[in-house]
């Protein structure tokens, strides 16, 4: 039977990755991920996990160690944050575009300079473009649940993409909540050996990672797209699949109270929660209001978001990063890119909140939303607005 | 004292293995004496062996699209961590064997990167993969600078050498520092083995390169591999060279065996380094002054070794 | 290092761009690249085998008879074997045309 019982989320995920009996773990330790890898080398040094935890120097390391492990054809887990994340960024191309199923927990956190080890989603951003496919989790049991998710996901011989699953850091990572650890025998069930299309094995020797001549080159690139977009079908399967053993059903995109919204608030990770108890305080207050949840952010699940959004003539976009001289945030941008000339579409208002770990709070929904109908009326001077920064 | 040494023959010029996990058709310059090198480990390796290759001339030239040259698996991830990868899959290997999902004989691992991957970039990598102990062997090609990239230099390039970024010039000779002693960095990581090699004894280079992969753990061996187009050599004169670098005592050929020190080949009537620079342009601006401070350097460097030598 | 070889879709690439086909670049003739080509004299030549341990290219191999003999698909006329033939057995000779 599984036991639901109160447990810091890292160590949760941490037992997550335990259960999906993942067999080579190369890690390095970064604020705010330390207690995920702490608790994976007691779980291997205690025999609970019968694993080769390898304690690499670096991010960097601990990335291309995943790439050979993968290769070689073993279950292969990693997490890092920020600084971490970015140091491995060469590889992490690298690994999608060479299809090597890795799963990765992302606990976000914000970049330096001036460093910061609390939470928003700059860290994650500045990696969209790496072909990895990306979910965020709400809460501690999503945290598990989509942890389990990836590895079935990465490893599904129709999508051979490294996966990463964002956590916000502290905010998750460090809390305590309430979540139900599955039976190993269902994780056994949902999730099969990894069997990779293709390792590196002295009986049937292959060459991985040519040089792509510019005779190629864009095929490779338009290979490894098409293969991110066939991928979303696998990812909704799998999720019915995880609904079927568990119980619990995920869906790309999430609404709440939408069906005769005025505004809708969009949000992705943590913050989706205060989110609703914001809705509920502004729907109790007689307001219009609801909410989108983004769960899947690569591939972007642009039909799924359309049909969430329906009818609704104005929504508030919430961005946790601030990228100097763009002309909104990365999830604004996304948006307007996908309602751009389609006749009936929103307006998009974008917001930036909650950076290096400043809370975001029921009274700035409340504020957002009220911004969000006064734009509505009177267009705003600028494409996006800060919320919650002080000018003096 | 390393058991698996014992019962290791050596190899014999008559008895020299006939397979070529290399194959023809890589695009290697004419008399490239890295590539040759690179045969040499490879023949003394065999079949059964994955092989983790950095970025850099090797690399480039053994896997163009839609060719390879490898006959054995190969996986190319970038330029500073083929010991990184060797790590993945040597932990792997283990995970594997130990669940009964692959055989459980024996297969080597190897990672093999030029000297800027080796010594420069990618120091921080091998330094991990070596002090946790990983049973691997790291093979670098040394041909003194950045080659693939156009000849730039690096920290294995030699005092006084011309690359592009370190060009004699009005106000400069060359390049300024002594060669990085990578070898020595390996010794301090306390691995159990640890060789230098030339192409021009390929008996040695294959014997070194056996016993670096026979050995459980770690090790590392230094090949000196001359390239005609960088240095500004002959190619047909590579073989030469990387006999004169030995013969000059510029390349001493020695192992470390559990951290001692034994010479493979005593020079006792080293050629003038003056000889060594012959038809190489890469050191043709070299003055007198320079020469002789190269000359006495080089003599002291090799003092070194045979002190370090008699301590075992 | 163009090569019709290369000339694939996006839908029949390789998987991962993974080359499948082991030591498939000797389907690629480097010989049209040389301007001088070995020339062995049987008299002189003692079997000794050091052009087939230092070719580059893998060009050598051994004959019924002992001999060792350059495949000119490969050879690309570095002339490491002449300069290193103990025997002086080997000549480079220009390629004509």
């Amino acid at each position: 039977m599984s036991k639901r019982v109160g447990i810091e989320v890292s160590i949760a995920i941490a037992e997550a990755v335990g259960l999906a009996k993942a067999e080579v773990i190369p890690a390095y330790p970064i604020t705010p991920q330390t207690h995920i890898v702490e608790h994976l080398s007691e779980m291997v040094a205690n025999g609970e996990l019968d694993a080769e935890f390898v304690p690499v120097e670096s991010e960097h390391a601990a990335m291309s160690c995943c790439c050979g492990s993968s290769a070689a054809g073993a279950r292969t887990f990693t997490s890092s944050s920020a600084q971490g994340l970015s140091l491995m960024s060469e590889v992490l191309y690298i690994a999608s575009t060479m299809r090597l199923p890795i799963v990765m927990v992302v606990a976000n956190r914000a970049m330096s300079a001036p460093i910061s080890i609390w939470n928003d989603h700059q860290d994650i951003m500045v990696q969209r473009d790496t072909g990895w496919i990306q979910t965020f989790a709400e809460n501690g049991q999503e945290a598990v649940d989509l942890t389990l998710h990836a590895f079935r996901v990465a490893e599904d011989r129709n999508v051979s993409l490294p996966v990463i699953v964002n956590i916000d850091g502290f905010t998750l990572s460090h809390v305590i909540e309430p979540i139900e650890l599955p039976d190993q025998e269902d994780v056994d069930r949902f999730l099969p050996p990894f069997k990779p299309r293709y390792k590196l094995d002295p009986r049937r020797p292959i060459t991985m990672g040519p040089v792509g001549i510019p005779e190629v080159y864009t095929e490779a690139k338009v290979a490894h797209d098409m293969a991110m977009k066939k991928a979303k079908r696998y990812i909704l399967k799998a999720w019915d699949e995880f609904a079927e053993i568990f119980g619990r059903k995920y869906n790309p995109i999430e609404s709440y109270r939408t069906e005769d919204a005025e505004v809708l608030l969009v949000t992705m990770g943590s913050i989706s929660e205060t989110a609703m108890t914001a809705v509920d305080a502004m729907r109790d207050a007689g307001q219009k209001v609801g909410l989108i949840r983004i769960r899947l952010w690569r591939p972007f699940p642009g039909q799924e978001f359309r049909r969430a959004v329906g009818k609704v003539k104005v929504l508030a976009v919430i961005d946790r990063c601030l990228p100097p001289g763009a002309m909104c945030g990365p999830v604004g941008a996304e948006l307007r890119s996908l309602f751009y000339k389609i006749p009936g579409s929103p307006k998009i208002f974008s917001f930036v909140a909650g950076l290096g770990g400043r809370d975001v709070t029921v009274e700035r929904f409340e504020e957002i939303v009220d911004k969000a109908r006064a734009f509505a009326k009177k267009r705003p001077r600028e494409l996006y607005e800060v919320i919650g920064v002080r000018e003096k | 004292m390393i058991p698996e040494f014992e019962k290791f023959k050596g190899f014999k010029a008559k008895n020299l293995p006939k397979e070529e996990p290399l194959s023809p058709g890589h695009r290697g310059c004419q008399g490239c004496g890295e590539v040759l090198a690179l045969r040499m480990v490879m023949k003394a390796l065999g079949k059964d062996v994955i092989v983790c290759n950095a970025t850099g001339c090797m690399e480039i030239i053994t896997s163009p699209y839609p060719h390879t040259a490898w006959r054995v698996p190969w996986i190319h991830i970038a330029f500073e961590n083929a010991a990184s990868v060797a790590s993945g899959v040597e932990a792997a290997r283990k995970i594997l064997a130990r669940k009964g999902k692959i055989p459980k004989k024996h297969v080597d691992i190897l990672a093999v990167g030029g000297d800027g991957a080796t010594g420069d970039i990618g120091l921080q990598f091998i330094s991990g993969a070596f002090e946790r102990g990983h049973d691997f062997l790291y093979v670098c090609l040394d041909n003194e600078a950045y080659m693939n990239t156009g000849v730039q230099r690096s920290g294995c390039t030699p005092y006084g050498a011309m690359t592009t970024t370190s060009p004699p010039g009005k106000k400069s000779f060359g390049q300024v520092t002594w060669k990085k002693n990578v070898p020595a960095i390996a010794v301090a990581h306390n691995i159990p083995y640890v060789a230098t090699a030339s192409p021009a004894y390929f008996l040695d280079l294959m014997n070194k390169v056996k016993k670096a992969a026979l050995v459980k753990g770690p090790a590392y061996v230094h090949i000196y591999s001359p390239c005609p187009t960088g240095w500004g050599s002959a190619g047909e004169r590579s073989i030469e060279i990387s006999r004169l670098a030995v013969e000059t005592k510029v390349f001493p050929l020695y192992e470390v065996i559990e951290g001692r020190y034994i010479i493979s080949r005593k020079i006792t009537k080293p050629k003038p380094v003056s000889e060594y620079f012959k038809g190489q342009r890469r050191f043709r601006h070299l003055d007198e002054e320079h020469i002789e401070y190269i000359q006495r350097k080089v003599d002291a460097e090799y003092e070194k070794l045979l002190r370090l030598a008699e301590m075992g | 290092m163009a090569n019709s070889d290369a000339i694939v879709g996006w839908k029949t690439i390789t998987f991962g761009c993974h080359i499948l086909e082991p030591g498939n670049a000797a389907n690629f003739r480097t010989g049209d690249w040389r301007s001088q080509r070995p020339v062995v004299d049987k008299e002189k030549c003692i079997k000794c085998g050091m052009c087939w341990v230092f070719c580059p290219d893998m060009a050598y191999s051994q004959d019924e008879e002992g001999y060792f003999v350059v495949d000119l698909e490969y050879c690309k006329g570095c002339g490491i074997c002449a300069h290193e033939c103990p025997k002086d057995a080997i000549t480079m000779v220009p390629e004509e045309g």
